[in-house]
């Protein structure tokens, strides 16, 4: 063990964007989501905007294209279905390329999640980046995320490296005895693998348990939540959102 | 009675199961001694380790730390009072950074903001780790964890220190800077243990308990010198090692 990382998506500071409370980032994150979605599909330009914010942000944070790109993937199932849609989509077909008749709706429908889906994602993205997932949880704490959730979050982070260890020390073994499964059938011992480790990880769950009544647990985590933030950084913070909120509702008044 | 002496009279305990673990066990232990609990595995140490801070209970015979009954009424108390370290590192440090599993316990006795945070400086300080507060435990070396371990309990200001077998999985380097630790600290200590030659060098005093009932209870040194002693209950010294030379 202890070759795990803890945060395997952040990318290490210091930057402005790092020093900022975890739960103002959330916050942040989710109103410039909800910007984008709001945003109307034809204004193209719109897009353009908010692509400019996340790439000012992304410079602020020192999170290079080269890192947050392949990261991207994430989005890969929703792009499969976002292409399918001008092939399948009914109504008014246009000619594309002189070669193919596409659905007019079909393609605006896979624009839009396309590059919703693209921003909303790097968004986020540029928040874990530049976030400790430990910080990310005391963020949510703050936000009153009910702590049942954020401890469920914090046991999985902690294990998780543990639990992988184990894995990989009883795959040795099993190597080590001459298992080399080729065929289906000869899955039983990895299956027998993950049972004996569900097992263990159930006696661990009990004495985990039994650790944390001995030093007071009585039903309730204490909190760690992140401290408060002061209005000015609210304030900055907030800027970045509200950036997004005056671009869409330029583009609706464009349009429309 | 003062501070960090521990009396046990008469603790016999069966599990629902119906096997008997503990055969009624006594046992005095004076504010600042240090005693290592031996014993070969199944011999019921962890059952009546447990029973030190409540957490097992309901069986016949009593418990007190520092003149104060274990029992439902004081279990806050006696947690506050007795620190025990796991054997294993990973189940006792179970949040996602050091100074957050050091914050756990005085946390949980209603410590907050700035005196939490002085609490667990002082615990990392005891036990050298200061510079890993912000670290995942799992990025610590076994004996790093052992010593975060330790400190998760100190944050608590016990008056009676319980290790469960401290020594194991430890490198012989780690071995030593953990004993340094420990011998720099000034509470009762009880140690389980099957690292005979570390019980001799923390403890001065030794008792061995086999089958639910304590058959040995004297000096360390005399203890591991009785070779009929050790062979009938199952305990060994390392080829060569000679208790009377240390």
């Amino acid at each position: 063990m202890g070759a795990g990382h803890l945060h395997p998506l952040s990318v290490p500071g210091p930057s402005p964007l790092h020093a900022l409370r975890p739960h103002t980032k959330v916050v942040a994150t989710l109103l410039f989501v909800f910007a984008v979605v709001s945003t109307p599909r034809e204004a193209f330009w719109a897009y353009g905007a908010h692509a400019g914010i996340l790439a000012a942000l992304a410079g602020l944070g020192h999170v290079q294209a080269r890192i947050l790109a392949p990261r991207l993937v994430l989005e890969a199932p929703f792009l499969t279905f976002a292409l399918l849609l001008p092939f399948l989509a009914r109504g008014e077909r246009v000619e594309v390329l002189g070669l193919l008749h596409l659905s007019s709706d079909g393609l605006w429908a896979a624009w839009n999640i396309l590059a919703k889906g693209t921003l909303g994602l790097t968004a986020s993205l540029l928040l874990v980046a530049t976030t400790p997932t430990v910080d990310l949880l005391r963020g949510l704490e703050r936000l009153r995320v009910p702590p049942v959730f954020t401890s469920i979050a914090s046991f999985m982070l902690r294990y998780v490296e543990v639990i992988a260890a184990e894995l990989r020390r009883m795959q040795v073994a099993r190597v080590s005895r001459g298992h080399d499964p080729r065929w289906i059938w000869q899955a039983r011992a990895i299956a027998s693998t993950v049972g004996a480790v569900f097992v263990r990880t159930f006696e661990r769950g009990e004495r985990v348990h039994l650790a944390m009544v001995s030093r007071g647990y009585t039903g309730s985590m204490p909190p760690t939540g992140a401290r408060p933030a002061a209005a000015a950084e609210w304030a900055a913070v907030l800027l970045v959102p509200l950036s997004a909120a005056v671009v869409s509702v330029a583009a609706w008044s464009t349009i429309g | 009675m003062s501070r960090g002496s521990l009396r046990v009279q008469s603790l016999a305990y069966a599990y629902p199961s119906g096997r008997q673990a503990l055969y009624g066990i006594n046992l005095d232990v004076e504010p600042g001694e240090r005693v290592a609990v031996l014993g070969p595995n199944g011999a019921g140490k962890t059952t009546f380790v447990l029973h030190l801070n409540g957490v097992l209970g309901g069986g016949l015979g009593q418990v007190e730390v520092g003149g104060l009954l274990v029992e439902r009424a004081n279990l806050r108390e006696v947690r506050r009072r007795v620190g025990i370290v796991f054997e294993n590192p990973d189940d006792q440090l179970f949040m996602s950074t050091v100074g957050d599993d050091v914050a756990f316990g005085p946390a949980n006795l209603g410590l907050r903001g700035q005196a939490l945070d002085v609490c667990v400086d002082i615990a990392l300080a005891r036990v050298g780790m200061t510079h890993g507060r912000e670290r995942p435990p799992h990025q610590l070396s076994a004996g790093e964890r052992r010593r975060v371990a330790l400190a998760t309990v100190l944050a608590m200001d016990p008056e009676l220190l319980v290790l469960d077998e401290p020594s194991s999985h430890l490198d012989p380097r780690a071995r030593r800077e953990l004993a340094e630790v420990l011998r720099g600290l000034d509470l009762t200590l009880l140690m389980v243990t099957h690292d005979l030659p570390y019980a001799l060098e923390l403890c001065e005093r030794a008792l061995i308990l086999d089958e639910g009932v304590i058959v040995a209870d004297g000096p360390t040194r005399d203890i591991l010198r009785d070779d009929d002693l050790l062979h009938a209950h199952r305990l060994e010294l390392p080829t060569g090692f000679d208790p009377t030379r240390v």
